[in-house]
């Protein structure tokens, strides 16, 4: 593997691409999530549950319709699945004022144990059946959709929180739920909207993996890509462009290790596996010292 | 007939507020009663299941009318790390601090225990013992920096220990590679004998369970606990810490030595669930092919128990009667997972009781002064 050969690129490119679209998609779901004041550790959960959804749905209506209405109709479903499943962690924090950190955590083990038990129901096996073809590629890259998916996403999410007054009213109950209250906000509606939509993208997050990288669902598909998309957040200090460019970096750091056999460089394949994770600490405790310093507080 | 006297209803409530413990009976009854309204929905049979949480708390199976005290024994050597685990959970979280990080931690306790139950000379009885209080040790530490970064710069100890449970396990995996003896991608050689905590006796008295010298080591550890919470200078000044950071620091208890000592102790407890996992019920050294699980379910089995050392260790029997039972449903044809679904009700449920408790309490209080106040009407109209 020579990263200054051309075909390095070729495989490494669509790759990268496609295993960030999903990072994206869900970390964007958080920033939205986390501006409006209501912080989900349950983006990992969310993604298994629109993943489980996507595939279910997929591999049923596979024979009936065509490959891209199919899929659009799996996306679809996995975007209102994660919207549902989204309103139990806004009812128990927002009405109930429950703690996040609990409630988050409760959706992830709702995930992994409700997918694989519905996936024992429906297909009688702990994952659910394949189906043929996933999401095609665009060009003789294979550059699929999700990459294009993410990037409109990308755009709107920040035109929305950072043009529109939406996207103000927004943030000001994240950042001060008082005065926005004060200025007419309706606080609990914009924060149930803020974790509804970030549940809708971890939902089309994990179908785009499932259905790009994959052929079918299992208990160990996620795997982390969901706090992975919750580093992206916080590395990208909660801008847009910040979180994308980390879910990007963290994207290829997962594909650099994936194209690596392992023990076969002078770094270990695990080191880039555990890069994106390694480099979140790193920059969390680095802007927290300068922040604790540049105010004099030690 | 005296109104200030309180209704059924409102005593109910206001019991059930005082004691931690009836809160969490009532969400696991809640979580059972979910659980078998899902199983009647998709046309499965819910006795299935209490037969086999009854199979495996009492040995009896109840379908073949048989005895077999091998249940017993394994579902108390499931328990173990959970009790454990769950320490961590109530160790940090009783002192302000949320330790989603026992996975991790869980990783660094068996990675280490692993290599030193080979690298230790071997010494009957204390190899294994002191393999497991080293691995531990590595939990502490992996606990301690995170609690460091915390205390010291604030970093939100939710997302340190997020990113340190997976940093964990690909560390683990790459050193275990590297440093077991005979590692490839799997397993590593067979243990020394003298590095198991296999118990003779303990497996007799089961018919043969896996059940081994690891519930010692989590009863001392459910008992460590208990002293240092609730008798010590230090565990109170980590509950006060806790309770109101602010006092606390004018009180002269220093923030960064208390957040590191929170964590690392919360470390310590896991990383020794991951020593008595590995080295309890397996007898070769293990690569960990994904995480296993009791980090996270030690954040339910703490959340539920209320934080107490008694409440801890019903609530890990409890965790670890469901992971028991789940192959056992299996087999009967249920889904396993209906378990991590009791799990998963029992967590939202605790998400959702803060709510619900601030309801009920100013529920009470209103119905108290409604019912004074229709009292003193009462008197005065009599005083007239």
């Amino acid at each position: 593997m020579n990263i200054f050969d051309i075909s390095f690129w070729q495989t490494f490119l669509p790759s990268m691409l496609m295993i960030s679209a999903p990072i994206i998609l869900t970390a964007l779901g958080g920033l939205i999530n986390e501006k409006s004041g209501i912080v989900n550790i349950g983006l990992e959960g969310l993604m298994g549950f629109g993943a489980f959804t996507a595939a279910a749905i997929h591999v049923t209506l596979e024979p009936q319709l065509s490959n891209g209405l199919s899929v659009s109709v799996a996306l679809l479903g996995a975007a209102l699945i994660g919207m549902l499943f989204s309103l139990i962690h806004a009812f128990a924090t927002i009405s109930l004022k429950g703690n996040q950190i609990i409630s988050g955590t409760g959706l992830n083990f709702l995930s992994s144990g409700l997918t694989i038990f519905l996936a024992q129901l429906i297909f009688n096996q702990e994952r659910t059946n394949p189906f043929k073809s996933g999401m095609s590629g665009l060009t003789s890259y294979k550059i699929y959709p999700s990459a294009f998916i993410a990037l409109a996403v990308m755009v709107g999410v920040w035109y929305l929180l950072n043009k529109r007054v939406f996207g103000l009213r927004l943030r000001a109950c994240g950042e001060n739920p008082q005065a926005a209250s004060g200025a007419g906000v309706n606080v609990k509606r914009m924060q149930y909207i803020g974790v509804v939509a970030g549940g809708a993208l971890a939902g089309i997050g994990g179908a785009t993996l499932v259905l790009t990288q994959t052929i079918q669902y299992t208990g160990s598909l996620i795997n982390g890509t969901g706090f992975i998309a919750l580093a992206a957040i916080g590395f990208g200090r909660w801008t847009v462009g910040g979180v994308s460019l980390a879910s990007i970096l963290f994207g290829s750091a997962m594909t650099y290790a994936l194209m690596s056999s392992s023990n076969s460089g002078v770094i270990p394949r695990e080191f880039f596996l555990a890069l994106p994770y390694i480099v979140t600490v790193i920059s969390l405790v680095l802007f927290d010292y300068w922040k604790i310093k540049r105010l004099g507080l030690s | 007939m005296d109104k200030t006297r309180s209704t059924l209803l409102m005593r109910f409530v206001d019991i059930s507020l005082k004691n931690k413990l009836l809160m969490s009976l009532y969400v696991v009854a809640i979580g059972f009663l979910l659980s078998t309204l899902l199983l009647l929905m998709v046309g499965k049979s819910p006795m299935v299941m209490y037969n086999a949480i009854f199979q495996n708390i009492t040995g009896y199976d109840l379908t073949r009318h048989r005895f077999n005290a091998r249940y017993i024994g394994n579902w108390l050597m499931l328990s173990m790390p959970l009790v454990l685990t769950g320490l961590s959970l109530n160790f940090a979280f009783r002192s302000g601090f949320f330790n989603i990080g026992a996975e991790g931690q869980f990783i660094m306790g068996l990675t280490f225990a692993q290599y030193f139950a080979f690298v230790l000379p071997p010494m009957m009885g204390l190899t294994a013992i002191l393999a497991v209080l080293l691995g531990g040790v590595a939990g502490a530490m992996w606990g301690g920096i995170v609690g460091f970064f915390r205390g010291k710069y604030q970093v939100s100890e939710v997302v340190l220990t997020i990113m340190f449970n997976y940093i964990a396990f690909f560390f683990s995996r790459w050193f275990s590679q590297n440093f077991l003896p005979d590692a490839n991608s799997y397993r590593a050689a067979n243990f020394p004998q003298e590095a198991l905590l296999t118990n003779s006796w303990l497996q007799s008295i089961t018919n043969n369970s896996q059940l081994n010298n690891g519930i010692f080591i989590a009863l001392i550890a459910l008992l460590v606990y208990h002293l240092v919470m609730e008798k010590t200078v230090h565990g109170f000044s980590l509950r006060a810490s806790g309770f109101n950071p602010m006092a606390a620091k004018f009180s002269g208890i220093a923030p960064v030595r208390s957040a590191f000592i929170a964590m690392a102790g919360a470390g310590a407890f896991a990383g020794l669930a991951g020593g008595i996992v590995y080295l309890g019920s397996f007898t070769f050294g293990r690569v960990i092919q994904g995480q296993d699980g009791y980090g996270f379910t030690g954040i339910a089995v703490g959340l539920v128990s209320g934080g107490s050392a008694i409440g801890t260790l019903l609530s890990g029997l409890f965790f670890g009667l469901l992971n028991a039972a789940s192959p056992l449903m299996q087999s009967r044809g249920i889904p396993r997972e209906i378990t991590s679904m009791i799990s998963a009700f029992v967590v939202i449920l605790i998400a959702l009781e803060f709510g619900i408790k601030k309801r009920m309490q100013s529920w009470l209080i209103g119905e108290q002064v409604k019912r004074a106040q229709s009292t003193s009407e009462h008197k005065d109209k009599e005083g007239a």
